[in-house]
């Protein structure tokens, strides 16, 4: 549905100039919900605007549902609805004013137009606050009505710049819950493109089917949130609370040394031993926490319990972990810097 | 052009859902009788026409109208809207001239607010309602090239402040360019055809003749290009502009 081609953008000329957006391609099809990633000023807002018709590209093309932004700019924008960064609104308005202005010139009137508003005002719950001037409602009413005004028209592609930036925990969890419910409502046909961007992990795992990692203007991974963790050197790897026996001493003994010798182990991460108060959980004494680190992302449990039986160590706690997203992300992001600092510093 | 009449309608609306309509038109209302009765001595006079009335409104719009133009754009790209105005389904020009015209017709409003003094005048005496009507449709043209001078001042910056001064300046420079003691000023470095030409673009002298009764239509063509060329600059700014 959305099918970006190299897309590219300058701003300004000459020696100042910036290259915001440097050869992107996308493809984006219905029922996809694809989370935009990235450091800030790594190109997603210039990217969507570009898409939406707001910026025009340097190069490359951006097409929406076969028609291209830059021969039928206005024939782009009534397939999209867009929230731009920040959900601008007109504050003197009522949010009802505003809904009616937006459908009037989304080309709806008399009563499909006061359908329109009810059953999105519906959606996304702002049945109360109709009449107040937007000024004086909370961020997360503000957001609702500027996601309300880019789904009026039920559009088939729905462009979010950081739709849930800012807000509280509560209010974010009920815009990703919008958010998820717009993308499986097919209701028009086989189902919508939602691209959102974000720099928060965890709203790609909770709403996006694929994840797109950008910085500095370029792709570095497109891949769905399972296959980004799975690059995270974190992806299999075992945490685990032990109870450590104890040495003639009487001192615990250091299990860390042991569990590097397991088959596939890379990094044994040490948390170190603590000491618990005995309570009704379980015995009082040392605890000793690890994060096995697998080479390659070898599942590494069947190893792990099957020494610590032969030794005779009791697991308290033990977990597999699926990968982090923000190690992926860090990594990706400031390996890339890394670079760009080390080509900067060859050719000075 | 399609989205034309929702901006209009949201454009003027948004006057009078804020204090702006009232401040602006009852201060207009206010210093047009201070002008007309105190300063133009209208009763003194004892004439039944209207000509010290209109002869204060380059004046009254100088200030006024860049007061009003100054928001056009500046606050859309100050408060982000303009992102959101320009992804609409509509073509920018139908922002620019929507936007434009219900700025036009905000101050079409203040103006024939000002029915009372033609309705004194005729009470009074029998003034030539023909000439009156052609100081009305002068100054609405005159109050139509302020405002497209400030639609387009008003793109080219996020502060509201600035547009306004920039505005009224360069207003102050197109209404006094036929004036002698500007003329004289430029008189001695510019070749004789440069100074007819720099003396053509005074609003003041051609408000002056439409405001007398003659309705010349180089006057009014005037004032309609001016309008047309920088509602036009308008819609360039904005698209130029509209990123930062």
């Amino acid at each position: 549905m959305i099918s970006i081609r190299n897309i590219s953008k300058r701003y300004g000329t000459g020696s100042r100039s910036i290259l915001a957006v440097d050869g992107v391609s996308l493809e984006v099809g219905a029922g996809e919900v694809l989370g935009f990633l990235g450091p800030n000023g790594a190109g997603k807002s210039t990217t969507m605007k570009m898409v939406t018709g707001f910026l025009t590209p340097t190069s490359g093309s951006a097409v929406v549902c076969g028609r291209d932004v830059v021969d039928d700019p206005v024939g782009v924008k009534s397939l999209i609805g867009y929230l731009p960064e920040g959900a601008p609104n007109y504050p003197d308005m009522t949010p009802a004013a505003f809904l009616d202005f937006i459908a009037q010139i989304r080309g709806f009137s008399g009563a499909e137009k006061r359908r329109r508003i009810e059953a999105v005002e519906e959606r996304v719950h702002i049945g109360g606050v109709m009449r107040q001037p937007i000024e004086t409602l909370s961020k997360g009413f503000k957001r609702r009505v500027g996601l309300a005004q880019a789904m009026l028209h039920e559009p088939p592609v729905l462009i979010l710049d950081e739709p849930t930036d800012g807000l509280d925990p509560n209010q974010k969890h009920e815009v990703r819950n919008v958010i998820r419910e717009l993308a499986s409502r097919g209701d028009v046909n086989s189902g919508r493109a939602v691209v959102l961007s974000t720099h928060i992990l965890e709203e790609v795992e909770a709403v996006c089917t694929r994840a797109v990692i950008i910085a500095r203007g370029k792709v570095l991974v497109d891949g769905t949130p399972a296959q980004l963790r799975s690059m995270s050197k974190y992806h299999n790897a075992v945490t685990l609370t032990l109870i450590p026996p104890l040495t003639s001493a009487g001192e615990p003994l250091n299990l860390a040394r042991e569990l590097a010798t397991i088959k596939w182990v890379a990094d044994v991460e040490d948390q170190g031993v603590r000491h618990v108060p005995v309570s009704p959980a379980g015995p009082g004494g040392p605890r000793q926490t690890c994060t096995l680190v697998p080479k390659g992302g070898r599942p590494l449990l069947a190893d792990v319990t099957s020494l610590a039986k032969s030794k005779g160590w009791t697991i308290e706690t033990i977990a597999v972990e699926g990968g982090r997203l923000d190690d992926v992300f860090r990594e990706m992001t400031t390996r890339d810097q890394g670079r760009e600092a080390m080509k900067a510093g060859g050719a000075a | 052009m399609k989205g034309l009449l929702p901006v209009f309608r949201r454009e003027l609306s948004g006057y009078f859902t804020t204090p702006v309509a009232l401040v602006f038109i009852v201060i207009f209302l206010f210093l047009a009788g201070v002008f007309t009765f105190q300063l133009g001595g209208f009763f003194e006079r004892g004439q039944a026409d209207l000509v010290v009335f209109f002869n204060f409104h380059p004046w009254l719009y100088l200030f006024l109208i860049p007061a009003v133009s100054m928001r056009l754009w500046a606050e859309e790209r100050k408060t982000g809207t303009i992102e959101l105005l320009l992804t609409l389904p509509i073509s920018l020009s139908a922002a620019v001239v929507g936007k434009f015209l219900a700025a036009w017709a905000f101050t079409g409003i203040a103006l024939a607010l000002t029915f009372p003094i033609w309705i004194t005048t005729n009470y009074l005496g029998n003034p030539d309602n023909g000439v009156i009507f052609a100081g009305y449709l002068g100054s609405l043209l005159m109050a139509g090239a302020f405002l497209a001078i400030g639609s387009c001042i008003s793109a080219t910056t996020k502060s509201q402040v600035i547009a306004f001064i920039v505005s009224v300046v360069i207003c102050l420079l197109f209404m006094l360019a036929g004036l002698k003691e500007v003329q004289s000023f430029v008189s001695g470095w510019l070749p004789p055809e440069a100074l007819r030409v720099v003396g053509s673009f005074s609003f003041l002298s051609r408000f002056d003749a439409i405001s007398k009764g003659v309705l010349d239509l180089r006057d009014m063509l005037f004032f309609g290009s001016i309008i047309v060329v920088f509602v036009a600059a308008t819609g360039v700014v904005v698209n130029m502009k509209k990123a930062e």
